[in-house]
């Protein structure tokens, strides 16, 4: 009985990807429509060997690492403030988890303009007070930027769940190691680290799904420059098919997406495997 | 050394005082029990001992220091935890080293000491297993290896046998007092279960409400229990507690029997009733009796079995040597 729903996802998955795949083959521009003839791997060789796919590719993973970095270890310190007995805990829990409900592309938008921009920008604003040059964060740091704004977006989620980890902390533990004279730090190392092991997990998990495909957040602030400074994989593949109307080699581009896509996520199930066994 | 004292000791959540101050003295080398109904208190007073929790107020003394401002650590007392809070994801060799690791201990020490340790604690072919992978009964004992690698001045047990099964608690409790015969070191024992009170402790202290009703050997309060709380407590089954006309003539407010110092029989006796449902244990047998001398059923302890029926008349005759008097205050009267 289960062959009917099987057979709809299998259909959901496979039409589009095996017509990613057909067009991958094709000489198949919407500029110059001269019929779209089969050029074998010709488009995964332009698209590998362009000076913009490494770039890209590089991008693309500062991007992924740097967040998960912020978003995993902020997480880790908001979840232990918040964790801890103090005046208003209602109202910050709340403040700390809204960054998630606001979307995407108004996030980055208020960044850039209210936050980042060089003359009307808070920080800007701040540093010209202090008498600093300020710093054009789209010009000059486009990457760190848009780090920046992503991780802040997505700190809230890891948090939640990071605090949720620790909320099912057996106290009794900690008490056990503070008789057993474990300082602080060592009782975080020992203990809490341990224990948040699989929550730090399913956020990466889940983080890297999502951030391999960032997009709404460098169209409305950088697109992807200057030059290709910030621009990552998913941002490449708009660029080839929609920008330069190339759809055979935005396809390619999409299959190569899919198969690095994959490739992490083998590498992280596996990770995942491990620690979840323990 | 392992003596411990707490002078004018209190201790409040918020506005809720849940120990008001009291005096106590532990001396070093003593079985000292802790028991009471549950939510009296017991639980706070050893973690106020331990320094989980901070007094409200007096002083907590080991060995004649005053320890009140001193972290758990450097106390040199070691905690068994009702839950055992073992670290999950650390073998069973890195839990019972991990007071020494924190220690600083060399790790050729350390080795030596989860060996020995594991060796009198029956573990040797565990260490190398997680908790999770260790029934309840061997998981109690790592608990217990992790306290005493430390070689502490005095050990802390927060009901340690409450999660077992009955036939393994009987074990595990004569495995800790021959701890305690070996090693000698002070330990005091939390629990609500007075047979393990009773078999264990060369002190027991009875508290209800946060307050000391009674401190004394374990013969000592069956003997001579201070109070009705006491004496309701201490002995299974309990002390039959009978008030009115027939406490007035015995110039009581109360008088108390045990089940033990009754006979029954269809003979002529001092009590007329009716035999209410008997549990059998075999070896003996427990009567409930409706009496006109008390509204609630006299449990009456007998030796084998009586072949008394339900429904059946019997006469019960109390030894008089061992009936217990108290006051209109509930006191023990001499
Ligand atoms: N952190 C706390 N905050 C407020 N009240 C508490 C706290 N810890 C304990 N209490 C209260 O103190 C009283 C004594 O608790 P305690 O845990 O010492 O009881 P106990 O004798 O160990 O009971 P049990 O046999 O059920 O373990 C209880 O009424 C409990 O509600
Ligand atoms: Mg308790």
């Amino acid at each position: 009985m289960i062959s009917p729903s099987v057979i709809l996802l299998l259909g959901w998955m496979i039409i589009p990807l095996s017509l990613t795949i057909y067009f991958s083959f094709l000489r198949y521009n919407l500029i110059t429509p001269t019929g779209n003839p089969f050029v074998g791997w010709e488009n995964y060789y332009w698209f590998l060997t362009d000076p913009s796919f490494k770039a890209a590719m590089i991008n693309t993973l500062v991007m992924v690492g740097g967040i998960l970095l912020i978003t995993v270890i902020g997480g880790i310190g908001f979840a232990l403030l918040l964790d801890r007995p103090m005046w208003g805990q209602g109202i910050i829990r709340i403040m700390v988890i809204a960054p998630f409900f606001v979307m995407p592309t108004v996030s980055a938008l208020v960044w850039k303009n209210m936050f980042m921009n060089p003359v009307n920008g808070i920080f800007g604003r701040i540093a010209t007070g202090l008498g600093f040059e300020p710093i054009d964060f789209m010009g000059q740091i486009p990457l760190l930027s848009i780090v920046l704004i992503v991780s802040w977006m997505w700190l809230p989620f890891a948090t939640l769940i990071l605090f949720t980890a620790m909320q099912s902390l057996d106290q009794e533990q900690l008490e056990a190691a503070e008789m057993d004279g474990a300082g602080w730090t060592s009782r975080f190392i020992f203990i809490v680290l341990p224990h948040l092991a699989r929550a730090i997990t399913v956020v990466i998990l889940i983080q890297t799904i999502f951030l391999l495909s960032i997009f709404a957040e460098i169209l409305v602030t950088t697109n992807g420059g200057p030059g290709t400074a910030s621009t990552n994989l998913t941002y490449l593949i708009y660029v080839s098919s929609l920008l330069q109307f190339d759809v055979g080699m935005g396809s390619a581009g999409g299959v190569i997406a899919i198969i690095l896509a994959n490739i992490v996520a083998i590498f992280l199930m596996r990770m995942i495997g491990k620690n979840l066994d323990a | 050394m392992g003596q411990i004292q707490l002078n004018q000791v209190s201790k409040s959540f918020g506005s809720v005082e849940v120990i008001p101050p009291l005096d106590l003295t532990i001396e070093d080398g003593e079985f000292v029990v802790f028991v009471g109904p549950s939510g009296c208190g017991k639980s706070t007073l050893l973690r106020l001992i331990a320094g989980l929790e901070d007094v409200t107020d007096g002083h907590v003394m080991i060995d004649g220091d005053d320890a009140t401002d001193i972290v758990p650590a450097k106390r040199g007392l070691a905690m068994v935890f009702q839950s055992y809070a073992l670290y999950p994801h650390m073998s069973v060799r890195k839990n019972i080293a991990f007071p020494l690791r924190m220690a600083g201990l060399d790790k050729s020490e350390q080795d030596r000491r989860v060996t020995e340790a594991a060796r009198v604690l029956n573990l040797t072919d565990y260490l190398e297993r997680r908790p999770g992978q260790l029934s309840g009964g061997q998981r109690q004992r790592v608990a217990i290896g992790r306290a005493i690698v430390r070689e502490p001045e005095a050990f802390l047990f927060d009901e340690p046998l409450s999660n077992l099964d009955a036939a393994l608690r009987v074990g595990m409790r004569l495995e800790i007092s021959e701890l305690h015969k070996r090693l000698a070191t002070t330990m005091i024992y939390v629990t609500h279960d007075q047979v393990e009170a009773m078999t264990m402790a060369d002190k027991i202290v009875v508290l209800q409400a946060g307050v000391i009703e009674q401190v004394g050997s374990p013969l000592e309060l069956y003997q001579r229990p201070r109070n009705t709380f006491v004496a309701g407590f201490i002995g299974s089954p309990k002390m039959n507690l009978i008030g009115g006309s027939e406490a007035a003539k015995h110039d009581a407010a109360t008088i108390g029997i045990r089940p033990e110092h009754i006979e029954i029989s269809e003979g002529p006796g001092a009590w007329e009733g009716t035999v209410g449902v008997s549990e059998h244990l075999g070896s003996d047998t427990f009567f409930h009796v409706q009496t006109a001398a008390s509204s609630e059923p006299i449990t009456v302890r007998a030796q084998g079995e009586l072949g008394l029926r339900y429904g059946q008349k019997v006469y019960l005759s109390p030894s008089m040597e061992h009936l217990h008097r108290f006051d209109s205050k509930g006191l023990r009267i001499e």
